[in-house]
């Protein structure tokens, strides 16, 4: 029973929304209780099946009772919150003293505790990674700092002093064993999207701002249908040996605010509509830039897209983000004067380029993907 | 106050016995005011041999055998520092040090404080410590670690040639009681010392051997047996950094926090008993300056409880030896068996 105000001692439900075996997600209204200032939706903070409900409707409980168990989600406790902001009383005297708001604590088995030690947990906490996400190498299977840092965690010197930031430390390590030990090859072309721009223009004539698909979208979409004919671009060069991904999850280069970037993944991004690449894109910049991304997201890419054209330069040279092996790199869509069929026209191209791993790969293949990708971006119907 | 480290200088091989001994030689060139008392230390040349030849070389009156008393000579000893003089008291073992242990605790620890700073008990007491000589359960002892549980004195523990060369200058120079325990397996241990080795600071851990992905602490007899162990964890891939507390009290928290935040993982190394010891109060200080930084939970080596043995094979049983280190070590890697 969730404190709908500091003076409220007791809450009565009135209504459950869910039954056991619901499933619920974060945000859903799960049951409605009456209060003295009338009856309020009770808001679920998590997402889980609800294995059985812990009150019945009609009775009276203080706040802090459990209302419900819900499994399944993160292992923090069930705490319902109301849909709307308690309002402060407007009944005048308040004779006794606030109740401080509780929390509904219902006791994870001791199995579904995470094991890890309080060095990889002050990693996790510090750059927002969900420790349930990962598997640990030390004793016991408790996750240690190391796994925390594998899973896309700061590689951190303690007492440097030298004024990195965790995240600049990241990009240092990951950018500098990228170029030390792997051999880049360097590919541009140039790609006519003027078809591509005007079947969008189109396709966003009707929609609402929120609902517009960008080219950007468009173009990790595209990436990602080349890919299934290039698998030796896709996966992961380790320990000595190439690992193609049957998979393929685009890792979208996304910039944060204050500095710094990572390249969560588009699961299986080859398989999506472009509709849901465009809403999975909104949604991972928005956390991302939100600081909330989870491990999985940056451990799983096995391809990196850079869309650096959004800031208006013609073309980048990306640097592979070890243990992938290829990075494409997008520039800005641009105006040109291009030849075609003996007479000069207005186009609108974007330069793409492609640095890969020449342990893997060579030029003739990664020029034959990048003809492809542009042969893709022809045929935006198909996306 | 550094080492003393001069590339140029001579270097030569000493016994870490003939190093105390040089030691206590040049504190009484140094100053006349200091002398020796203790058991045996005159005409037998001492228990262990560390003052044969010193009667010879400045007479009975600074190198003074006592009666068989240890209340009385370190009391004798603590009221001739306050007197003025720079006494070096001079107890055959630590166990027997127990009949001095209300003279040390309740005067020279305390009478700085009891008499409102008039009086200063600038005293140095050496004393042998540990096991290993078949000496058994009243001789073997290491209870360093009850004496540095006392505000007011300073505990030391030499583990190496340059150590015992150049603590007790340093000691005699202290305003305070200094307590210096010389484990007894080192008398015969061989370093090398430049000629030119003088005193040394007293209020530094050091670090023995530089390592990244654990932390051993240590100090005296052990430091040997952990470089050992360091060495072999080396051979299987584990680059152990160890750390020689040098001064039991005051701890040096500085050094031992920067290892443990470094490597995130400590074993501590110690000779004493593992309930409420030396090792009990790093653990301690680790949880709760860098715990944050652990990765794993801190592992101890310590003596079995258990009075030490005469037998040769269950005296060596009974205190930390490399075997152990290196367990514990991989137990605290997760490298081993499961941490439970």
């Amino acid at each position: 029973m969730p404190s709908l105000g500091a003076d409220m001692e007791a809450g009565t439900l009135v209504e459950w929304l869910v039954q056991p075996g619901s499933s619920v997600g974060r945000g859903d209204i799960i049951a409605v209780v009456d209060t003295q200032k009338g009856a309020i939706e009770i808001e679920v903070f998590q997402d889980g099946t609800v294995d059985s409900l812990l009150v019945d409707p009609g009775t009276t409980v203080p706040v802090g009772t459990p209302l419900a168990m819900i499994s399944g989600g993160a292992d923090a406790p069930v705490q319902p919150v109301p849909s709307e902001p308690a309002e402060p009383a407007s009944v005048p005297p308040v004779t006794v003293p606030p109740v401080p708001p509780k929390r509904a604590i219902v006791a994870p088995s001791p199995g579904d505790r995470v094991r890890a030690s309080p060095a990889a947990r002050k990693l996790a906490a510090a750059i927002g990674l969900d420790l349930s996400t990962l598997s640990g190498s030390g004793a016991g299977g408790a996750i240690l700092y190391a796994d925390v840092e594998g899973a896309g965690g700061k590689e951190r010197q303690p007492a440097a002093g030298d004024g990195l930031t965790a995240m600049r430390s990241a990009i240092a390590a990951a950018m500098a064993r990228s170029k030390r030990e792997i051999p880049h090859y360097y590919l541009q072309y140039e790609i006519d999207v003027t078809g591509l721009q005007d079947w969008l223009a189109a396709a966003n004539a009707d929609r609402p701002p929120a609902e517009r698909v960008l080219i950007g979208a468009a173009c990790l979409k595209a990436v990602a249908l080349s890919l299934r004919k290039f698998p030796d671009l896709n996966g992961f060069f380790e320990d000595g040996g190439f690992r193609p991904s049957d998979a393929i999850h685009v890792g979208a280069a996304i910039s944060i605010r204050g500095g710094g970037l990572v390249a969560p993944a588009i699961h299986n991004t080859d398989q999506l509509s472009l509709d849901e690449v465009m809403a999975k894109l909104r949604d991972l910049t928005k956390r991302v830039r939100g600081g909330r991304f989870r491990g999985s997201e940056l451990a799983d890419p096995t391809v990196t897209v850079s869309s650096l054209g959004e800031r208006g330069v013609d073309l980048l040279f990306g640097v592979i983000y070890p243990p992938q092996v290829a990075i494409v790199g997008l520039g800005s869509v641009t105006e040109r004067a291009c030849v075609i069929d003996g007479t000069v026209r207005p186009r609108a191209v974007i330069t793409a380029t492609l640095a890969a791993d020449h342990r893997v790969s060579d030029g003739h293949r990664g020029a034959l993907f990048l003809r492809k990708l542009g042969e893709q971006l022809q045929h935006p119907e198909v996306l | 106050m550094t080492t003393v480290q001069n590339t140029l200088a001579e270097s030569a091989e000493i016994t870490y016995r003939d190093a105390v001994k040089e030691a206590i030689r040049d504190a009484m060139k140094r100053d006349p005011r200091v002398f020796l008392m203790g058991e045996d230390v005159g005409r037998y040349g001492g228990c262990y041999a560390v003052s044969k030849g010193l009667l010879d070389e400045f007479g009975a009156d600074r190198i003074r055998d006592t009666p068989l008393s240890e209340s009385g000579f370190t009391g004798a000893g603590i009221g001739a520092a306050m007197a003025g003089v720079r006494p070096i008291v001079e107890l055959m073992t630590v166990n027997f040090s127990l009949l001095a242990l209300d003279q040390i605790l309740n005067n020279a620890a305390t009478i700085r404080h009891m008499s409102g700073g008039q009086f200063g008990v600038p005293v140095v007491i050496r004393m042998a410590t540990g096991a290993g000589r078949q000496l058994a359960a009243q001789h073997s002892h290491s209870l360093e670690g009850w004496y540095a549980h006392i505000p007011g004195i300073k505990i030391l523990a030499p583990a190496t040639v340059e150590d015992a060369r150049g603590m007790l200058w340093t000691a005699l120079e202290d305003p305070d009681p200094v307590l210096i325990f010389e484990n007894v397996m080192l008398y015969n241990r061989t370093g090398s010392l430049a000629a030119d080795a003088g005193a040394v600071a007293i209020d530094k851990a050091a670090i023995r051997r530089p390592g990244s992905d654990v932390t051993l602490i240590t100090y005296g007899g052990s430091l040997w047996k952990t470089l050992e162990a360091a060495d072999r964890l080396k051979g299987e891939g584990i680059d152990a950094e160890v750390v020689d507390l040098r001064t039991l009290r005051p701890l040096d928290d500085a050094t031992i926090m920067a290892s443990v935040a470094k490597t995130r993982r400590a074993v501590i190394v110690d000779e004493g008993w593992r309930s409420g010891s030396l090792a009990a109060e790093i653990t301690t200080r680790i949880v709760e300056q860098v715990f944050w930084e652990l990765d794993a939970p801190v592992g101890r080596v310590c003596s079995e409880e258990v009075p030490i043995p005469y037998p040769a094979h269950l005296e060596q049983a009974s205190i930390p030896q490399a075997d152990q280190i290196v367990a514990a070590t991989k137990q605290t890697l997760g490298t081993m068996g499961s941490g439970g």
